[in-house]
């Protein structure tokens, strides 16, 4: 009995440094989310005096004025333009890259192997690349400064990730259900409707999600596409304060960047167990 | 939509051995499947893929027709333009910074919860949360007053402002990249759990200590996992642009110390009208992301393993 004292004693102590090791860490990361929120809520006058984290009276009066909005764009047009774009985003890429990644998955077709080897390599293509044809294609339809060049491309699959996701999450499903079904008549699309799509969506709620967030989150395709204040998003409102950095703006400026976010970190905490498992199964089995 | 055509054999009430489907129709089916991505894939990766390189050509400003320059633009850029020059040396540093310290943090903080039995989902949400917020022009903004002068680090370390000191205003950038590890740990966790637990037994039956598990077992087994975040985390780096535009306040400065790759492309193609400049810079930064990836997978093959291959 002593014997297991002794040697489990230094195993615990080990867990404990691990434990405070990595809330250590955790509190350094967490940092900057804390100075963010802290700052919101400071007067200007305490943003450049005070050394402390925590404003010595809270200023709501940043929220107000984060509330006008900027450049004459009240802050719910900004977000409504960002629920738009990001909204159809969602709903472009879950459709598109479900159906191609069906064909991948599951049927076959001429030329499949060189395509699918094609579709992954566009997931390491930049995005440089084709930007510009793009946006002089987009500049020829008359679609610059709509929302068009930031949704259309998702309803085309253009996503490759997603794809690639989701044939992964297909070929883990069962074949027998559907060669149950094809012998019983059902052809590819009710087989598609009907038994796999139900059965993929884990795969098509993380491509939903990933896709908000990092829509929500994009500024370079925003930055070229967008230059009517109105049509910006809350990113893009974002960027007025970049180039106008007067300290006395702090306030507001990091009150709007707490509404920003807020989606972002609403979803992660609604779906955190999605998020991070779709990241960790994305990179495997490849 | 419904199926029309239901083929004969299917009505045969035991199919032993279900005799193979006319080919064509399913084969139609695939393509109406695969139809949006083939349009797109055509439509905006393709042609664009040519007409950029048909403009890298060219000096074309938007408005007017593009003109044929032959290989002006490359000329210019790698003899004539010191700012590109910069750019360059720029993102190669960034990516020589942030990547292997970012991989590093993410492999150490997956192995120290690797082995937990507590609190390991939390703490995998926890830093992971920084991976989908660190994106956002939010945190960009934090991070350049957080780096500022008078910000956080400046009253910790007394560096003064990095994000008005040219040698070190990249470094702030590289810090919120580095911050966002928690995409490659979330992977490297999966890995490492991957990992048969009788591996370890045996070597530890055979006398291998903790060091001698980690480099025969443990690197070995996850070099697959390692090799992807390399590749992937690379191919990212290089297109780095936000933080480097939130912290310069969009002009890549202090002396063009932060002016990365692409934002040098944005400023030449959106800014400065030069899209046949940009284009050719597409290209090259296209070319070298290739030959890097290519470079990645040849030496891969003498240190990474794959368990299928090997003799298990």
């Amino acid at each position: 009995m002593t014997a297991t004292a002794v040697t489990r004693k230094p195993v615990r102590w080990g867990r404990i440094a691990l434990h405070l090791g990595c809330l250590a860490a955790l509190l350094v990361m967490l940092y900057p989310l804390a100075w963010l929120l802290a700052t919101s809520l400071k007067p200007a006058d305490e943003v450049i005096a005070s050394l402390d984290l925590l404003p010595r009276h809270l200023e709501w009066s940043n929220y107000e004025t984060a509330f006008e909005g900027v450049n004459d764009v009240s802050i719910w047009r900004l977000l409504s333009n960002s629920l738009i774009i990001a909204g159809g985003a969602v709903i472009g890429n879950v459709i598109s890259c479900s159906l191609a990644a069906y064909a991948f998955a599951r049927l076959r077709f001429r030329f499949r192997g060189p395509l699918f080897a094609f579709m992954i390599a566009t997931i390491m293509l930049p995005h440089h690349a084709v930007l510009i044809p793009q946006y002089i294609i987009f500049n020829q339809l008359g679609l610059v400064n709509t929302y068009w060049p930031l949704i259309l491309p998702k309803f085309l699959a253009t996503e490759a990730f997603f794809v690639f996701l989701i044939v992964q999450f297909m070929r883990g499903l069962p074949r027998e259900l559907e060669e149950a079904a094809r012998i019983d008549g059902c052809g590819p699309f009710r087989s598609f409707f009907q038994i796999v799509l139900p059965l993929t969506r884990p795969a098509l709620i993380t491509t939903a999600i990933f896709t908000f967030i990092w829509t929500w989150n994009d500024f370079f395709t925003q930055l070229i596409y967008l230059f009517d204040p109105d049509k910006f998003t809350l990113t893009l409102a974002l960027r007025s304060f970049v180039d106008a950095s007067s300290t006395s703006a702090f306030g507001p400026m990091f009150a709007m960047s707490v509404i920003a976010l807020l989606p972002i970190v609403l979803f992660f905490l609604a779906f955190q167990r999605f998020l991070v498992e779709g990241m960790a199964s994305s990179g495997l089995k490849g | 939509m419904t199926t029309t055509a239901i083929p004969a054999e299917s009505q045969r009430a035991t199919p032993p051995a279900p005799k193979r489907r006319p080919k064509r129709e399913r084969e139609g089916a695939a393509w109406v499947f695969l139809s949006p991505w083939v349009l797109g894939a055509v439509v905006l990766t393709l042609l664009p893929m040519a007409v950029s390189l048909y403009l890298s050509f060219t000096d074309y400003n938007l408005f007017d027709p593009p003109r044929w320059v032959g290989l002006r633009n490359y000329t210019q850029m790698f003899t004539e333009d010191p700012r590109y020059w910069r750019s360059v040396v720029t993102t190669l540093t960034y990516v020589v910074i942030a990547v292997p310290l970012q991989l590093a943090l993410a492999l150490v903080v997956a192995l120290a919860l690797k082995s937990m039995k507590h609190g390991k989902a939390f703490y995998r949400s926890a830093f992971y949360a920084p991976s989908l917020l660190g994106a956002s022009m939010s945190i960009a903004l934090v991070w350049r007053a957080v780096f500022n002068d008078g910000g956080t680090v400046d009253n910790l370390l007394g560096t003064g402002g990095w994000v008005n000191k040219p040698g070190w205003a990249l470094l702030a950038v590289a810090l919120l990249t580095v911050w966002q590890f928690g995409a490659p740990m979330v992977i490297f966790l999966a890995g490492l759990q991957q990992i048969p637990a009788e591996l370890y037994e045996a070597a530890a039956v055979d006398g291998a200590g903790k060091w001698r598990q980690f480099l025969s077992v443990t690197v070995p087994m996850l070099s697959p996992v390692l090799f992807f975040n390399l590749v992937l985390q690379t191919i990212q780096a290089f297109q780095v642009f936000t933080p480097a535009f939130a912290i310069s306040a969009g002009k890549g400065g202090p002396a063009d110390s932060t002016l990365v790759y692409t934002m040098y492309l944005y400023d030449r193609g959106f800014v400065a009208s030069h899209m046949g400049y940009a284009s050719a810079m597409a290209w090259v930064l296209l070319l070298v992301i290739g030959i890097v990836t290519v470079v990645l997978f040849r030496t891969s093959r003498s240190w990474v393993f794959y368990a299928s291959e090997g003799d298990r």
